[in-house]
């Protein structure tokens, strides 16, 4: 599959579900080169998925832009897709017809299809399961497949809200590494919400930290490691300890909405892949 | 539910006790389904026998099953159950392919405009609860011939199930898939072809079964009049020549086809549900 990334660009984004609700974010601008891999992170509730849905052009935003090479997002398009939570798998059709149907639905001839879909199984490593029906895989196949289901429109940035946070420690550490490398080999952008501190260094070339009520970009952390990256690798350690401190200071200075947040439980003492 | 497939996943060990336990189940669920047929032939041989030993109801004794299946080669050779047949199931089908053309996009509004779902309650309520045999009057004035008026009378009657049926499938649709299928830029008629049909075929397929049933109920009254063919029409016809034996048989074929298609619909709604059984 050839692919090849493409030219972010969000000027002065600004959104809010209803006329009379709250601001969700504010002045969000950001831009990345082709197959830069960028990983948002922030609270609960501070607007990362509707920052991904509006990449995504799933959503509308209240003003402000987002292009693309260019291009200006509209609405969905093969160039740009999303990667859910949970593999929202159609559970009527094989792993194959699942994987292949974005390519139905742009009417590629069968054949073509067939190759395609070879293809991105093999890149997630589910050519045996070609046949299986969905039901029968486990939570981590399944979400290949959905990843796979991405993979065979060639996106030029693939979307990714907390995609592995339902799966077990091992399954997310392999899948966290596959995707990485699949990108990179690939040269698509990578645009990722994560709670998991760890899993933004091991798959970001920035990070993005989000804060605040209405949200802002309060930091924008350059991860210059080189792969793969291993946990245990003190560099790796060492930036973690590093994100983890902005992360703090944005949730705590008065700009960076602790205001917003008191009362409620930090993301970092739930979550358990995080210990100080 | 899914027996189909279990044979390919049990494991080579297992697999030998595995197939003996499920050719018992079949063994004793085939005893079953003959032994209950079984008892209720012989209740309905104990009532004749009962009516045939009391001299006030002798002549009523061909209601019997002896004598009903000595009528069936009769009523077979001179063609009386095949026009019957044919006759009911062409008003019968036509009957429930306008309820289903009907029934299916309204059951689709119902299921995603809430506007629709809104307003349409109160007289869909309304409606619903009309027997659809008390329309007969109205439709024999409404129709040219006593033969639409029938399938008008099937379409009314089926329609309520199968709109209602979709619109419960369609309800427990996940939205989610909606949103995938948007961003892997299906138009709404592949929304509507790919997801939004395989979604819910067990629901529609579900109603048609409830549909059918009411249909095949309202069917036989609805041809007690006017028509001159089909199932109603011929008890009725054995009824004023006398012809008692005549009459059960043609009410046990009455059974036997509504079984049939049942079992069809039943077979149809197994192939396409793709719900996993609780295990
Ligand atoms: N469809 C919606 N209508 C109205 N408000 C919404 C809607 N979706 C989200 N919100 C609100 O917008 C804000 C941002 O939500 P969003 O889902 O983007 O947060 P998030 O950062 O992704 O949170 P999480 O980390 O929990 O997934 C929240 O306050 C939320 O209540
Ligand atoms: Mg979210």
């Amino acid at each position: 599959m050839a692919v090849r990334g493409v030219h972010i660009k969000i000027e002065n984004l600004n959104h809010r579900y209803s006329a009379k609700g709250p601001v969700t974010f504010d002045r969000v601008n950001v831009e990345a080169g082709p197959g830069e891999a960028l990983v948002v992170i922030g609270r609960s509730g501070c607007g990362k998925s509707t920052l991904l849905h509006i990449l995504a052009g799933l959503l509308n935003p209240t003003s402000g832009t987002v292009h693309l090479d260019g291009t200006r997002v509209k609405g969905p398009s093969p160039r740009w897709v999303m990667m859910f939570q949970a593999p929202h798998l159609f559970p009527w059709m094989k792993v194959s017809q699942n994987v292949g149907i974005g390519l139905r639905f742009a009417r590629w001839p069968e054949k073509k299809i067939r190759e395609r879909v070879a293809e991105a199984l093999s890149l997630v490593e589910l050519e045996e399961h070609a046949n299986d029906n969905v039901q029968d895989l486990s939570g981590g196949q399944q979400q290949r497949v959905a990843l796979a289901r991405s993979l065979v429109m060639e996106p030029e940035l693939l979307l990714l809200d907390e995609p592995f946070s339902a799966l077990d420690a091992f399954t997310r550490a392999s899948l966290q590494k596959d995707v990485r490398s699949i990108a990179k080999r690939l040269g698509f952008n990578l645009m990722m919400v994560t709670h998991d501190i760890d899993e933004a260094v091991l798959m970001a070339d920035r990070a993005l930290v989000m804060a605040g009520a209405p949200g802002k970009i309060v930091h924008d952390l350059k991860i210059d490691l080189k792969d793969p990256r291993e946990r245990e690798d003190p560099e790796v350690q060492a930036t973690r300890s590093r994100l983890m401190q902005i992360f703090h200071e944005a949730a705590n200075s008065p700009s960076g909405g602790a205001e917003r947040v008191v009362g409620h439980e930090s993301v970092l003492e739930t979550n358990p892949a995080v210990n100080l | 539910m899914n027996n189909a497939a279990a044979p390919t996943v049990v494991p080579v060990a297992s697999k030998a006790p595995e197939s003996s336990r499920v050719l018992k189940s079949l063994g004793r669920r085939t005893f079953n389904w003959f032994a209950g047929l079984g008892i209720l032939f012989s209740l309905w041989w104990f009532g004749a026998y009962l009516i045939r030993a009391n001299p006030a109801t002798r002549h009523f004794a061909d209601f019997g099953p002896i004598p009903t299946f000595q009528a069936f080669p009769e009523l077979w050779s001179d063609g009386t159950i095949q026009n019957a047949i044919t006759a009911s199931g062409y008003r019968l089908g036509l009957g429930l392919l306008i309820a289903i053309a009907i029934g299916v996009p309204i059951g689709i509004l119902l299921g995603r405009s809430r506007t629709f779902r809104e307003l349409s309650n109160s007289p869909f309520q309304l409606l619903r609860m009309i027997s659809p045999l008390s329309w007969e009057p109205i439709a024999v004035i409404v129709f040219v011939t006593w033969n639409q008026a029938i399938v008008f009378l099937i379409a009314v009657a089926a329609v309520w199930p199968v709109a209602f049926s979709t619109a419960a499938g369609l309800a427990k649709v996940d939205p989610a898939w909606f949103k995938v299928s948007r961003n892997l830029g299906a138009k709404p008629w592949h929304t509507l072809k790919q997801i939004i049909f395989p979604a819910i075929a067990f629901d529609i397929l579900t109603g048609i079964r409830l549909a059918l049933g009411v249909a095949w109920i309202v069917l036989v009254p609805a041809e007690f009049l006017g028509v001159t063919s089909g199932l109603g029409y011929s008890i009725e016809d054995a009824r004023e020549t006398l012809s008692y034996n005549h009459l059960t048989a043609m009410v046990l074929v009455i059974g036997i086809i509504g079984y049939m298609l049942d079992s069809a619909c039943a077979l149809a709604i197994k192939r396409y549900s793709w719900h996993r059984a609780s295990n």
